[in-house]
């Protein structure tokens, strides 16, 4: 593996998960700033600009201006929660060609505020695209749709609800520990906050079977700030870096007679994992995307971290915790599942991969060295994408 | 009392699948030049770049491959309807399509053999499945 070209320097989260009255773009201009700070810059350095168009349409237009700053690199992928992966693989890749030296992503939402029942439906008719004329009259909802996932995974590999309660018993175990997390819960009308057993996911009710209410991310306010730099710049600046090793990015569209239980991180792992020169085993921290139970079970398999249909006994007896041995440690933050969820989770992945990394984090893993950072966008079920970064200790 | 939400037009690669409902005929693609069973209709095949998709009349008889029990939507019309089953069904042609399966949520499951049935609307009918 060449030295990489380029690191994370610069990170902050929005503390609020119901932010009152701010909007999505202040939310996204005050991170940058305190994400720039964080790594001892300023709004004059940046050079590249990322942004998924979460507060506002074409927003390759706009968010420069707003935020100040003149970048020589703009790029507006937009593929849902994972779009901040997206962006950090393409900033590494314009940084890596000398294209930009100085990357900043943002990401901000006021989905609790606006009470956007992002899982369960009811949202506005969109304009007419084939895809969706074949399945509007049939009341899919997000839920539902990994629930396809879900249904299909336990009756070819035999995962039991049990396994899948597991992934949410462990995230909130990490949530407790997180205290911007716990005061989040609160913040959005979560009562009887406190660690949860299997028996509490399987004992909530069902939302589309087979996946019960503790099993579905929370709704937030929020957002978000990362700056990558190259190598130049992280020679100059206090903080320690966390490099990216390798990148990958993936679509999936499992139509015909695809595999519904293998998601597209097959793809885009292989790559990143590939560039990186690092095996899954070697993982200490796996930020993965948990917008539901299943969401994890399927990627932690197709990462490589568990064979196809063993994921269920891989998340099982609390090995994704923390202190535990035998695996990587699950979402250290709390997850979406338990900390904080606005919509568009991905940012948080690579914020909270690099918090581990430098030693600053609130379920923190001893000397961790190597971290995963997968984002999942879209809908599972039906068509989605894959961003997976690997991170190292500076 | 709410309607089903139906698909939107002008959209002119599902508007002829629709149209066929009307008649009660379940149509899917088939490209002239590789083969290749196309699903959703496309005017292109995406299994090569000559060929044209051509319409083809399904038996409408397959298999669930997966399926959830509805229990929450926010959406006033599958508000009233819950719990519901929205399944993929691997038409026995060899294409998969998402649908409701009209059945008791208790007595559906994976792999089990179901045949289309029809809901009448007044330009269109909306295909559903039951146990055969």
């Amino acid at each position: 593996m060449a030295a990489p070209a380029a690191a994370i320097a610069g990170i902050h989260e929005f503390p609020k998960r119901s932010v009152g009255g701010l909007s999505a773009l202040q939310i996204k201009a005050e991170c940058a700033a305190r994400a720039l700070e964080d790594a001892g810059l300023g709004w004059g350095d940046v050079d590249a600009i990322y942004d998924a168009s979460e507060a506002g349409r074409i927003s390759g237009f706009t968010i420069a201006e707003y935020l100040g700053i003149t970048p020589r690199v703009v790029d507006t992928t937009s593929v849902g929660g994972s779009s901040y992966e997206f962006h950090a693989a393409h900033a590494a890749a314009a940084i890596a060609q000398g294209k930009a030296n100085v990357a900043l992503l943002t990401y901000g939402s006021t989905a609790h505020s606006q009470r956007r029942a992002i899982g369960t439906g009811g949202r506005a008719a969109p304009d007419p695209q084939p895809a969706g004329n074949m399945e509007r009259p049939y009341g899919l909802t997000l839920v539902g749709n990994y629930a396809l996932v879900a249904r299909r995974h336990m009756a070819e590999h035999g995962t039991t609800p049990e396994q899948l309660a597991e992934i949410a018993v462990t995230t909130r175990r990490h949530a407790m520990r997180n205290p911007q997390a716990v005061e989040g819960l609160a913040d959005i009308g979560i009562r009887d906050i406190r660690e949860i057993t299997v028996d509490d996911v399987l004992g909530s009710r069902l939302i589309a079977d087979p996946l019960h209410l503790l099993e579905c991310c929370i709704v937030s306010d929020g957002g978000g700030a990362v700056v990558i730099v190259s190598s130049a710049v992280a020679a100059g600046i206090p903080g320690r870096p966390a490099w990216i090793l390798g990148t990958g990015e993936a679509l999936g569209y499992p139509a015909g007679g695809a595999d519904l239980t293998t998601t597209a991180a097959v793809r885009s792992g292989r790559e990143a994992f590939g560039q990186a020169g690092v095996r899954p085993e070697e993982i200490d921290i796996a930020m993965i995307y948990d917008s539901f139970t299943i969401t994890v079970l399927a990627i932690l398999e197709d990462l490589g971290f568990a064979k196809k249909g063993e994921g269920g006994p891989f998340a099982a007896g609390g090995r994704l915790a923390f202190d535990q041995p035998g695996g990587p440690a699950l979402n250290t933050d709390g997850g979406g599942l338990s900390s904080n969820h606005p919509g568009m989770r991905g940012i948080f992945l690579l914020i909270e991969a690099t918090r581990q990394l430098r030693g600053e984090a609130t379920a923190q893993v001893p000397g961790a060295r190597l971290a995963v950072a997968h984002g999942n966008g879209g809908q599972l079920g039906t068509r989605h994408a894959a961003g997976t970064i690997i991170l190292g200790r500076g | 009392m709410t309607e089903r939400p139906l698909p939107l037009f002008p959209e002119p690669d599902t508007e002829p699948f629709w149209a066929a409902t009307a008649d009660h005929r379940l149509t899917y693609q088939v490209c002239s030049h590789c083969g290749q069973v196309v699903f959703h209709p496309r005017r292109h095949c995406p299994g090569c770049t000559h060929g044209e998709p051509e319409w083809r009349d399904s038996a409408g008889r397959g298999t669930v491959y997966t399926f959830t029990v509805i229990r929450q939507h926010g959406q006033p019309f599958f508000a009233g309807r819950i719990p519901y089953v929205v399944g993929m069904i691997d038409l026995d042609e060899g294409f998969r399509m998402l649908a409701e399966i009209d059945a008791d949520p208790d007595a559906v499951h994976v792999n089990q053999r179901v045949a289309v049935a029809w809901e009448d609307h007044p330009d269109l009918s909306v295909p559903v499945f039951r146990p055969e």
